[in-house]
């Protein structure tokens, strides 16, 4: 089964941290991906830097500016993570946009992950259609479990679809916005999040956009499986370096 | 086969609507109105009379006969610089603000690079009484001052991109994360025949008028609808796009797009998409970019603000893969002389943009009897500054 399926499945709530290969250093990946398993996140999103991130805030446009000019590329960022599933057995996604992929070839891509032990892939760009027509048979071909999003503004009938369609878990998009947003959540996405949850959906949901605290990632996953915090802790290694991370994961999950 | 739009937003390959899940809704709410509502009597009403009363349409089609004369050939110049805000970019804005009217929407945003597309979603935003935001790249607001000014004077707010090379490509991302934040009381009035699909056959067939127009005027000028080439410059590709739409399936029209090859093609410093390009996806569109061998958009340079962009839109991108058109690339300093060369000739000093599409003649050799049509998409009164300094007058 796949480790993204496999944690799902257990008691408890989960974070998820994203943040950007490549930075700040380009050889930090590994340092910070052991780090982050050993600090107690449940699962890891691997952000793969794109010149012209549409769905991201300043924070993770900076990041990702900064990893490009660092060198990063999707060939260095597999070279660099071909070792780690010997030290690492959290489950792995890569997040990126479309484009680099598309360059790299999709299949080749996929193969790749497969060949390292990545478990998923979020790919804002890729609409749920296209994948459905042009490239699900070889994400299912190389056992990667693809991850769509849906919003605030996302219709009843669109979510049906984007459940049927998936396989892992739901990214659900807090509000309206780019990533790194901080203002806290209101009566407006608690009623969102509740409206979600009525619904029933097969697939567990993931929450992120906007968390950066214990107050937030508790808001989030009150009927969420689980939460997503990447620009606050993009900002915390930006601050404190990449050593010390349970500094900035335990004060989320204490109760 | 068709040159045009099929019914999945494809130019052949090229088009579709690659965007994160935030915008599905807004670009779903214009892809099932936006033919609805433009075919409705009231709105083709409106549109018209707007285009003719306050952009002042038909823009002339001018036989230039001295830049005729020089080249040995039949030169027709269609005039949207002439056209109130001084280019064709009003033609578009006119028709997606009254769209974004029927959508119910009351705040607007734009990107722009050269500020011609600014000034005039900023125009029709005062004409209809409509907050404005555009967002354009630092870089763009240094060289494009009197652009500025003019969107300030009409009301609009001008948010400086400060992302990337801080020009057209970073003001477009910004522009979209906007919309982001803004999903439900916003429209963004894209400026060229770029983005997801409706977006470029959306525009298109707003500029669609600039052929429409030449057709008639060329019969009662020369006796036949179809001239023997159609010249535009291609930034995004909207002046062309509607130069050429209504003879994209007429194939004994030969099609021309220029594209600005900057400091020329070889040195880094160029915005020639059909020849530095490669198959990607730009801003929600797969189509034709300029990109490293890892997937990056590069950034792009001419020394007009309006053609330094690294996609052009998917429309073209078939026009080029299919053979359709050909693309010629014009650097800065052929540009610049074509632009000094009718201004002295005809007495009309276009865009730098223009200028390009007007550098052709120095390129290639026409026969004594081609009728040629090239769309005069711009004025230079915005680039007065560039041309004063460029040539020490
Ligand atoms: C006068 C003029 N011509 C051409 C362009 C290029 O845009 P497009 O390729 O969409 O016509 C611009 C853009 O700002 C312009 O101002």
């Amino acid at each position: 089964m796949n480790r993204i399926n496999q944690k799902l499945q257990e008691d408890k709530k989960l974070l998820s941290i994203y943040f950007t290969a490549g930075y700040p250093n380009i050889d930090d990946t590994v340092t910070i991906i052991q780090n982050l398993e050993k600090s107690g996140v449940d699962m890891i999103e691997i952000g793969l830097p794109f010149s012209d991130p549409l769905a991201d805030g300043p924070t993770i446009q900076d990041s990702s500016t900064q990893a490009l000019k660092n060198g990063m590329t999707s060939e260095l960022l597999f070279q660099q993570l071909k070792d780690i599933r010997k030290t690492v057995s959290i489950p792995l996604i890569i997040m990126g946009y479309f484009n680099p992929m598309l360059q790299y070839g999709v299949e080749a891509f996929c193969k790749k992950c497969q060949e390292i032990g990545i478990d998923g892939l979020i790919i804002p760009d890729l609409p749920v259609d296209v994948y459905h027509d042009e490239y699900k048979s070889t994400f299912d071909k190389y056992g990667l479990i693809n991850v769509f999003l849906i919003t605030p503004q996302t219709s009843e009938e669109r979510i049906r679809y984007i459940d049927s369609v998936s396989d892992g878990f739901i990214y659900m998009v807090s509000s309206a916005s780019t990533t790194g947003a901080k203002s806290g959540f209101g009566d407006e996405q608690e009623d969102y999040f509740t409206r979600i949850s009525n619904m029933n959906l097969k697939n567990p949901q993931i929450v992120g956009f906007g968390i950066f605290n214990n107050d937030t990632f508790t808001q989030a996953t009150k009927h969420a499986k689980g939460a997503i915090i990447g620009s606050a802790f993009i900002k915390y290694v930006t601050a404190n370096g990449i050593e010390n991370l349970e500094n900035f994961i335990a004060p989320m999950l204490s109760k | 086969m068709s040159y045009n739009i099929n019914d999945k937003g494809y130019y052949g390959e090229f088009g579709g609507a690659f965007i994160p899940e935030m915008l599905y809704p807004n670009i779903e709410e214009l892809r099932q109105n936006y033919l609805k509502i433009t075919a409705e009597e009231s709105f083709q009403e409106e549109f018209h009379q707007l285009l003719k009363d306050y952009v002042g349409r038909p823009s002339p089609l001018y036989f230039a006969k001295r830049l005729s004369e020089k080249y040995n050939t039949k030169i027709y110049l269609k005039r949207e610089d002439l056209n109130h805000t001084g280019a064709h970019k009003v033609n578009n804005t006119i028709g997606q603000i009254l769209l974004a009217q029927r959508l119910g929407k009351t705040r607007i945003i734009a990107e722009t690079g050269a500020g011609q597309h600014g000034v005039a979603t900023a125009t029709v935003c005062a004409l209809m009484g409509i907050e404005c935001v555009v967002y354009m790249g630092e870089v763009d607001i240094a060289r494009q001052a009197p652009n500025v000014a003019r969107m300030k004077m009409l009301g609009a707010k001008v948010v400086p991109a400060l992302s990337g090379s801080r020009t057209l490509k970073d003001a477009t991302n910004e522009a979209m994360r906007d919309w982001i934040n803004n999903p439900v009381d916003t429209h963004y009035i894209v400026g060229s025949v770029v983005g997801p699909h409706p977006y470029p056959d959306m525009v298109a067939r707003f500029q669609a008028v600039v052929s429409e127009e030449i057709k008639k005027q060329l019969l009662e000028k020369e006796g036949t609808e179809n001239p023997d080439y159609l010249i535009a410059c291609v930034g995004g590709g909207s002046n062309a796009a509607g130069t050429y739409y209504h003879y994209l399936d007429d194939t004994d029209v030969n099609i021309i797009a220029v594209e600005a090859a900057g400091k020329g093609i070889d040195t880094g410093e160029s915005a020639a998409t059909s020849v530095l390009g490669k198959e990607g996806i730009i801003h929600g569109s797969k189509t034709l970019l300029m990109q490293t061998g890892d997937g990056q958009i590069t950034e792009p340079y001419s020394i007009s603000a309006g053609l330094d962009y690294p996609g052009v839109g998917p429309m073209h991108a078939n026009l080029y893969k299919t053979g359709r058109a050909e693309f010629i690339s014009i650097t800065d300093d052929e540009a610049m002389t074509a632009g000094l060369e009718l201004s002295q000739l005809e007495g009309i000093i276009p865009a730098i943009e223009t200028s390009h599409a007007l550098a052709v003649f120095e390129h290639k050799t026409f026969k004594t009897e081609d009728i040629i049509v090239l769309n005069l998409s711009g004025r230079g009164d915005k680039d007065l500054q560039n041309y004063i300094e460029y040539f020490k007058l």
